[in-house]
């Protein structure tokens, strides 16, 4: 396997102009105002551009509307995890010389959107799980959280949900961009109204207009850039199913693979991680990851997350932005899972900042637990 | 009040399916050269992704193997069935498909992992019956 780590550097990041209730900006609106920030950030412009990735629309839509004609074009959608994803498909087309700026970027007016996407009546999905109402994510996800409480325990698992519905909450009232700010007590979380059992109100994540993007370039490039780079170790993708119906294993996503395949490919282990950014699209979907990356084993979440481990000030960082818990989230998170990990790692995240941070592990879920993009980023 | 949740729109694939379905029986897709059941219909084998595929009629036993109980309504169409079961099922003929339990009182009490089931029929339109789940 090629040794790809540090030939490629996150420059510049940021978010549209403003995230959480942005009544009449469009989802393009929110990918053109990241893109024009992120590169900003990067001391780059949009004539240095030559790779272009997105998901949730063509880039033939962005593209156009960004006035520009790349030279590698990437529509890799799998879910929220796709932005993770992205990272290491420029990374290989970075490698192969086929563009050396890459623009990858998100948008989407989850909150104040005018339209809804439509299915395809063909597909599976609209045969067999839509008539029963099988329709967004708290219910699909409602089918995981079960099946794992009934292998691990349902006391204990309740609990491990608060813990990190809690402690993310205590991340977003340090960032002054989370869209949840009011303190969150145990009290709160349990009683907070079912969505759809076992899931309270307060196990979900939140539903904001946001966008956000990220510049990825060459080594070489990356030494020219406004800020420090922060390098690609290593990164690995996969999925296993797209109906939830249909996932081999409830209580597992991929991440068992592409978490310590990217681990191996970075030349670092889980005791070396300084900051984990895990999508958190539910509780659940956190206690699930950190066991299938490797963090814990099966069944050992609740123990790792248990007495607010995870929330400022304990010995294990994770989603310092507030997460999609509190902080934000458009539809597909993903894209803010990068931006929080290459902040932390600059030292530029104010109240919140982690004390010297080196490596982060970000892990990105998409879809219906069906992909996982997990990255390794550092920095010199 | 006319039927308004979505609609299954039967394929090439799943004709034989919702024609059977409309008729009161579960049937699936077999894998002949592994001998294994699978769902959803395709003509082409997910196991073995093989061609030599047969129809074989379920018994319609199952057993319950995960649930949520939906307290929200997704859709317009499911407002007046709150609090519903969204499940997945473990057929006896070892697939697993996305359905609802039909139950007066959905409860986790009254919804026990494992607990036996067997289909029934709801006829939803003039051609078309959803196959779900009571306990036995």
């Amino acid at each position: 396997m090629t040794d790809l780590r540090k030939t490629v550097a996150i420059v510049g990041v940021d978010e549209s102009d403003e995230i959480g209730k942005v009544p009449n900006k469009s989802n393009l609106t929110h990918h053109a105002e990241a893109a024009y920030n992120a590169l900003e950030d990067a001391g780059m412009s949009m004539k240095d551009v030559n790779g272009l990735f997105t998901a949730g629309t063509s880039t033939l839509n962005l593209a156009e509307y960004l006035g520009i004609e790349p030279s590698f074009t990437d529509t890799t959608a799998v879910g929220g995890s796709s932005f993770i994803i992205h990272i290491a498909h420029a990374m290989a087309a970075i490698n192969a010389g086929y563009c050396d700026v890459a623009l990858v970027t998100h948008g989407e007016a989850g909150r104040s959107r005018r339209s809804r996407p439509g299915g395809d009546a063909a597909d599976p999905g609209s045969q067999f799980e839509t008539p029963y109402g099988f329709l967004g994510a708290p219910i699909n996800y409602a089918m995981a959280a079960r099946r794992y409480m009934h292998e691990y325990g349902e006391d204990k698992t309740r609990q491990a949900m608060a813990e990190v519905a809690v402690a993310t909450r205590k991340w977003a009232q340090l960032n002054p961009k989370a869209y949840m700010q009011d303190e969150m007590s145990f009290d709160d979380y349990h009683n907070s109204r079912w969505i759809s059992w076992p899931f309270h109100l307060l196990d979900c994540c939140l539903v904001t207009d946001a966008g956000g993007a990220y510049v990825i370039t060459s080594a070489e490039r990356a030494r020219d850039a406004k800020k420090k780079p922060v390098w690609v170790l290593g990164a690995a993708e996969s999925h296993d199913h797209n109906l939830i119906s249909q996932m081999p294993d409830l209580t597992r996503t991929v991440a068992k693979n592409t978490g310590p395949l990217a681990l191996e490919r970075s030349g670092v282990t889980h005791d070396d991680i300084d900051l984990a950014m895990i999508y958190d699209s539910f509780t659940y979907t956190v206690l699930a990851t950190l066991e299938s990356l490797g963090f814990c084993g099966p069944g050992e979440a609740p123990d790792f997350v248990a007495n607010q481990r995870t929330a400022p000030g304990g010995d294990f960082a994770m989603n310092t932005s507030g997460g999609g818990l509190s902080y934000t989230h458009s539809g597909m998170y993903g894209m803010f899972l990068v931006l929080e990990a290459v902040r932390q790692l600059r030292g530029e995240c104010g109240d919140r900042q982690l004390d010297d941070p080196k490596l982060c592990l970000i892990n990105g879920t998409g879809g219906s637990l069906s992909s996982t993009g997990t990255t390794v980023l550092a920095v010199d | 009040m006319a039927y308004n949740k979505p609609l299954p729109v039967p394929q090439g694939e799943s004709d034989v399916y919702w024609q059977k379905a409309k008729q009161g029986e579960l049937w699936l897709r077999n894998c002949k050269s592994c001998g294994n059941a699978y769902f959803y219909p395709r003509d082409i084998s997910p196991c073995c992704f093989s061609k030599d595929t047969d129809w074989i009629q379920a018994s319609g036993k199952a057993t319950l193997f995960t649930y949520g109980i939906v307290q929200r309504a997704p859709h317009p169409g499911f407002v007046d069935d709150v609090p519903f079961v969204t499940a997945v099922v473990e057929l006896e003929e070892g697939p697993k498909m996305a359905t609802n339990i039909v139950i007066e009182d959905p409860t986790p009490e009254n919804l026990q992992i494992g607990m036996a089931l067997e289909v029934v029929f709801e006829d939803i339109t003039d051609e078309l019956a959803l196959p779900k789940f009571k306990p036995v």
